[in-house]
């Protein structure tokens, strides 16, 4: 049987997140659909149908998925889902209130932000912050799961030409009514798409501190991140959380700036290909993990540093 | 207006666990065992929510081996009025507990079913959406936000991009995230009046509910370590090696 992929999306265009779950729906093995629900789809569909392997793409156009909620998406998802042996979703803000509620009414016990296929119904997932790694065996029917992004390397978003069918199967729940969004607006990379992030701790001091990093980020190429302290004090708002529960990111480079290396900060980060960590206690925790320590006062050590990087930029 | 706050016993987010040598799980023995932190959240919620007037009762409940009566007994000492301890010693999956919860939503009434939004020991982030589903009601997920008006609440989302904010229709489920607030500890006095307060025990019989487990754990690894790093003396040194060994920059 077909695998079925959830498109997210945003402002008339496919998430990023979208092609790291296709890529682990092509180690299920399976002809691959995706489902882009929401209300003027039209570009998205086309986004979808371009990626590499997909075979189909459903577009369910209807004004009452304008805002993606989770009440009304899911009966739309469930209509589809009974024709399908796997329905995938990104392990995203978007993916994990909406992919549950599913499983919910499937009666499928599903299963949360893999980051590896071990075989069709087998899939490995961290637990307790990424400190252990479950391997978890799915014997429903149909197989529910979400995707982490860092798992998995994004297919290729162009050269696919799937056909694109379009679909109805949508209520109007009537339960929940969109108000509004604020989002964050940056012309920075998106964090869990950016292959050098820097990221600032308790240790900035203020969010007046923060334009110290992003001019260092500037030149990098770079997203800013923050740890949960930086966030709940204010400094920066709640979307730049990286870790067990903001985002799970693994860049080419992590730079922490005043971030001790919590557990739960660890496990949105741990898996970055190189870190470096700037702090003034020798034995924060965060040095465990970096593969290069620079020990000082980060108010002196990163205008240094974007000083250098600004050299070689030059 | 009655509430419903379900909790869970966990690991204390502060423990660094330790996978035991067989593969099956982790070291659980003389672990120190806490109230999931957003549990916490969401019961600080239920009794601001009361302070405000807004709620008249709460009902907490959890499902869990014996010792999770302690879990339930921290919570009546923050201000929950009762408790419901529905005792299981195997494993439950979130959806076994979803709909363990709707058989208790079913009994109780409750005009708002407060959750975390993630247990910290197997980071699921289901149970919540999972009886929403099931009851049929609106759901308000990572919520840093709530504000309850005439038969709607309004809930502010913690999102991917940054918050969204949903007018919900009352009954609803709501899940908690971080930054909704910051819980209380509670006092010697209300530690001592909590052991009075009722706690009424249920089976999963009872409530008629077939908790077989879907998903069958294989094998629980420790993760790859990651080799062990150096400190570079200077800013220069560091900026070397990220150029010509790393090679990222
Ligand atoms: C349920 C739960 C979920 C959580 N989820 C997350 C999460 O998703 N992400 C997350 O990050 N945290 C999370 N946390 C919080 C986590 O436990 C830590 O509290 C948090 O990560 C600490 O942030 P921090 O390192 O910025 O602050 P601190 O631990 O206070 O560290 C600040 C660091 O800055 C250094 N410093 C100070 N001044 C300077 C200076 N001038 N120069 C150089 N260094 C300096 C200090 O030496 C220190 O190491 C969670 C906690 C719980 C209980
Ligand atoms: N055994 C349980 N008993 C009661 N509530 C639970 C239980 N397990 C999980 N929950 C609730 O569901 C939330 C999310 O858990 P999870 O879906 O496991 O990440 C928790 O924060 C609790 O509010």
């Amino acid at each position: 049987m077909a695998i079925l992929v959830i498109a997210e999306h945003a402002k008339g265009k496919l998430a990023g997140s979208t092609l790291n779950t296709l890529a682990a729906a092509q180690k299920l093995g399976g002809d691959i659909h995706v489902l882009v629900a929401g209300h003027g789809v039209d570009a998205v569909a086309s986004e979808a149908a371009q990626a590499a392997g997909v075979a189909k793409v459903l577009k369910l156009d209807d004004a009452a998925l304008a805002h993606l909620t989770a009440e009304n998406l899911t009966p739309a998802v469930v209509a589809h889902a009974k024709n399908y042996s796997h329905v995938l979703a990104p392990a995203t803000t978007f993916g994990k209130n909406l992919l549950p509620r599913v499983a919910a009414l499937l009666d499928v016990q599903m299963v949360s932000d893999i980051t590896a296929v071990v075989s069709a119904d087998t899939f490995q997932r961290p637990i307790y912050a990424g400190n252990a790694i479950a391997t978890v065996q799915s014997t429903d029917a149909i197989k529910l799961i979400t995707v982490r992004s860092t798992g998995f390397d994004a297919v290729a978003a162009s050269g696919g030409s799937a056909s694109i069918e379009a679909v109805t199967a949508c209520v109007d729940n009537n339960l929940s009514r969109f108000v509004g969004q604020e989002l964050t607006v940056s012309a920075r990379p998106e964090l869990t798409a950016a292959k050098v992030i820097v990221s600032g701790g308790r240790g900035m001091q203020s969010g007046d501190n923060f334009p110290m990093l992003e001019k260092l980020a500037d030149l990098l190429g770079a997203a800013v991140g923050a740890s949960r302290a930086a966030v709940d004090a204010g400094f920066v708002p709640n979307d730049y959380q990286v870790g067990q529960t903001g985002k799970i990111v693994a860049p080419q480079l992590y730079i922490a700036v005043g971030i001790s290396g919590a557990i739960q900060h660890l496990a949105g980060m741990k898996d970055s290909k190189v870190i470096v960590a700037i702090n003034k206690d020798e034995e924060a925790p965060i040095f465990s993990v970096a593969d290069y320590g620079l020990v000082g006062d980060l108010f002196t050590l990163v205008p240094e540093l974007t000083a250098e990087v600004a050299k070689l930029k030059g | 207006m009655k509430i419903l706050v379900a909790i869970k016993r966990v690991i204390d987010a502060n423990v660094k666990v330790r996978v035991k040598a067989d593969g099956t799980g982790v070291e659980t023995a003389n672990v120190k065992m806490a109230m999931n932190p957003f549990c916490e959240i969401a019961v600080e919620e239920a009794v601001r929510l009361k302070e405000k007037g807004v709620a008249t009762e709460i009902v907490v409940v959890t499902a869990g081996p014996a010792q999770a009566q302690e879990t339930l007994r921290t919570a009546l000492a923050l201000g929950a009025d009762r408790a419901i301890h529905i005792e299981e010693t195997t494993e439950l999956e979130p959806l076994a507990i979803a709909k363990l919860l709707k058989a208790v939503v079913e009994r109780e009434q409750p005009q708002m079913v407060l959750l975390g939004k993630q247990s910290v020991d197997a980071d699921n982030n289901q149970t919540g959406q999972m009886l929403a589903g099931l009851l049929g009601w609106p759901q308000g997920t990572f919520l840093s936000k709530v504000g309850v008006h005439a038969g709607e609440v309004d809930v502010v989302r913690e999102i991917d991009g940054g918050l969204e904010t949903l007018t919900l229709k009352l009954p609803a489920v709501l899940t908690t995230d971080l930054r909704l607030n910051e819980p209380r500890f509670a006092s010697l006095p209300n530690i001592m009046k909590a052991k009075q307060k009722p706690l009424a025990k249920l089976t999963v019989a009872e409530l008629g509910v077939n908790v077989a487990p879907r998903v069958k754990t294989l094998k629980v690894e420790a993760p790859a370590a990651r080799k062990a790093g150096i400190k570079v003396g200077s800013v220069q040194e560091l900026v070397d090696k990220l150029r010509n060994e790393a090679k990222v920059i």
